[in-house]
């Protein structure tokens, strides 16, 4: 009988003028997600029923902007997509561009469990996801008005980039923010703006939620669940609902990735954790580590992960990350900075 | 060192019966694509314009299942993905789902080189083709004949295929295997892996298989380049392609021993591979009955064949041509 671990995230590379006020509702949400996964682990309830039930609360709080208040596609509408995966055998299951589906990452499972598939997308996922009567909901309650404000300002960025001034005030009483990240400098007033995925920070809202858990029986599963990235082409896939680069499970460890999508893409960096544990024997945190180091480049991200012997690691190399974690011995943490 | 080729169309249940008829062309067009694939090599052509040109080929010939001669949805309709990647940078580019575009290879090239994604889906692909002016058609220029005999057959028997028939009638079997695909490497180590299919037959619309997931149908990085095929659900599991540069940098496995170790980690019957390695050496493994494939070295070794007996090899003197 081995010991339970669970890890949780809510997205990587937050901007460290975030008020004192958001930081502490996020904190909140995050524990209370843990919270529930904590409980059914107790309960003796399996891997991958936490994943998915955990990443179903994210999805559906407001404050991760996944599901509603998801990030909007450069038409101002709303694809969300998700994966899951089940450590036992692997067997994963996968949706992109769903635009009317509450909890996308239960529709991936169903992709896994009732489908002779493992990854369906866009019209065919949502005739499948009515066919399966999940609840689904019209696109405009994903739409917020908050997020048609942010996508105005993302496509006014886009354009005039390099004279986005965006100042870093690290003496407000109301952050506590690292410098971590990627700093642009502004030549023309000597500022600088930290970017992600293109965006100055203050516009990027993370978009990923996830969550990676290993049961009492040393089962693991991981999932991951998005909006998506602002002002995206319609159409663009992500890392979310790609095994391997956003999310993975194997009789080792559950992986979940957050941060830019394309950088995760590349370096297939889930399946990078768990390759490094089975093939060059490395420990959960050396791997973990090693990814963030080695295998991002250019690319910013985090991720958390679980082994099957239940530890907890995570890791990024952004400004940071939304994240918890709980074990069986009584450890139990909830933060956002280094 | 020294530059190679290895190409695929498709590995499944070929059934060794397979008609004259129905094995001639495909032969055929595997040792002309090779042939495209050496003649660009030998012209320092980059191994990404190299294996972009050898898949273009590969899915204009109706034979395989890719591009024109693409397997069908249980709609009926055609819905293609390909994904290629340059493994210097590993830069790469992936789609899924379109209908009209002639080579879904070269949009996945312009999906890399010309936006800020890495993959483009459905309608979102579409209308990034038509904007792009990549060529496109009426999407009947996709399907044959055959493939809607094939859908019929699969309704029939309630199943979704390999795109191939089954034992029911194996003896008028054919044999329009899982994907396309193609890696290729330089004199200087530049690697770059192409792969393109239509999916599996009578496949539910909107599934997404292996080919267009970047680490499980397709893979390059400075080590290797890998194109995968097969049952697609195995190999994203199993994330075939990257599996087989990572045995080979965290275990110092070698190309060969790598491809087998991870073929051999997929449940029989369900997936083969080309790969060629930096340093100009070739694989290619597969678990199911036989595997359309081709391959070539700088030191004037080639092989084209489809089962593991009846390897047609070649030894050439490339020093005079």
């Amino acid at each position: 009988m081995g010991a339970w671990a669970i890890t949780i995230h809510g997205g990587a590379g937050v901007d460290p003028n975030l008020p004192m006020e958001r930081q502490e509702q996020a904190k909140a949400v995050l524990a209370r997600c843990l919270e529930i996964g904590i409980t059914a682990l107790r309960s003796g309830a399996v891997a991958l029923d936490v994943a998915e039930m955990v990443v179903r609360e994210l999805e559906t709080d407001p404050i991760f902007n996944s599901g509603r208040g998801s990030a909007l596609t450069a038409l101002g509408t709303v694809e969300m997509e998700a994966s899951i995966m089940d450590g036992r055998g692997r067997r994963c299951g996968a949706v992109s561009g769903l635009s009317t589906v509450k909890n996308p990452v239960s529709l991936a499972r169903l992709v896994m469990d009732k489908s002779p598939h493992s990854y369906l997308a866009f019209s065919g996922a949502e005739d499948f996801a009515r066919s399966q009567g999940v609840e689904t909901i019209d696109n405009s309650y994903f739409i917020t008005d908050e997020n048609v404000g942010m996508l105005k300002l993302a496509k006014e960025a886009n354009s005039i980039m390099f004279d986005y001034r965006v100042p870093i005030d690290n003496n407000t009483k109301n952050t506590c923010g690292a410098s971590a990240g990627s700093i642009v400098n502004n030549s023309i007033d000597n500022t600088t703006t930290i970017q992600m995925n293109g965006l100055p920070i203050s516009i990027y809202a993370p978009e990923t939620v996830g969550c990676a858990v290993v049961d009492t029986q040393g089962n693991t599963a991981a999932a991951t669940s998005t909006g998506g990235l602002m002002n995206k082409m319609s159409g663009r896939i992500g890392d979310s609902p790609l095994i391997g680069a956003g999310t993975y499970a194997c009789n080792l460890c559950a992986v979940s990735c957050t941060g830019e999508g394309e950088a995760i893409i590349r370096a297939t960096l889930a399946r990078d954790v768990a390759a490094l544990m089975e093939y060059k024997g490395l420990g959960l945190q050396e791997a973990v580590d090693y990814v963030i180091n080695e295998r991002l480049d250019e690319g910013k991200a985090g991720l958390i992960a679980v082994s099957n012997a239940g530890e907890v690691a995570y890791g990024f190399n952004t400004v940071g990350m939304f994240r918890g974690s709980a074990t069986q011995n009584g450890f139990m943490e909830v933060a956002i900075w280094e | 060192m020294g530059w190679a080729i290895a190409l695929h169309g498709g590995a499944g249940d070929i059934p060794v019966t397979l008609a004259e008829e129905r094995r001639a062309p495909r032969e055929a067009t595997l040792r002309r694509c090779l042939s495209l694939g050496v003649a660009a090599l030998k012209a320092n052509q980059a191994p990404l314009d190299v294996v972009e040109l050898v898949v273009r080929e590969l899915e204009n010939c109706p034979h395989f299942n890719a591009g024109k001669g693409s397997v069908l949805t249980t709609k009926g309709t055609v819905e293609m993905e390909a994904c290629i990647m340059d493994g210097n940078t590993k830069n790469c580019g992936a789609v899924s789902g379109v209908s009209t575009v002639v080579n879904p290879i070269s949009l996945a090239r312009v999906i890399m080189e010309k936006t800020p994604h890495i993959y483009l889906g459905f309608d979102g692909a579409e209308a990034f083709a038509r904007e792009q002016g990549v060529e496109v058609v009426e999407t009947s220029h996709f399907i044959t004949q055959e493939n809607v005999e094939r859908l019929k057959q699969a309704k029939g028997a309630n199943r979704v295929q390999i795109d191939y028939t089954q034992p029911i009638s194996a003896v008028n079997g054919d044999s329009q295997i899982g994907t396309v695909g193609c890696v290729a490497v330089d004199g200087a180590g530049n690697l770059a892996a192409a792969t393109s299919t239509g999916g599996l037959v009578n496949k539910m619309v909107g599934r997404i298989g292996d080919t267009p997931v970047v680490g499980a149908g397709t893979y390059a990085n400075h080590l290797c380049a890998v194109s995968a095929t097969g049952k697609g659900e195995f190999i994203i599991r199993a994330t075939v392609a990257r599996d087989v540069a990572a045995v080979m940098e965290y275990k110092g496995l070698s190309l060969k021993e790598a491809a087998t170790y991870v073929i051999d980690s997929v449940p029989k019957g369900n997936a083969g591979l080309v790969a060629v390695s930096t340093n100009g050496e070739v694989a290619m493994p597969y678990n199911t009955t036989g595997m359309f494939r081709a391959c070539a070295t700088e030191d004037g070794y080639s092989e084209v064949g489809i089962w593991d007996t009846e390897v047609e090899n070649n030894f050439v003197d490339n020093s005079k041509s």
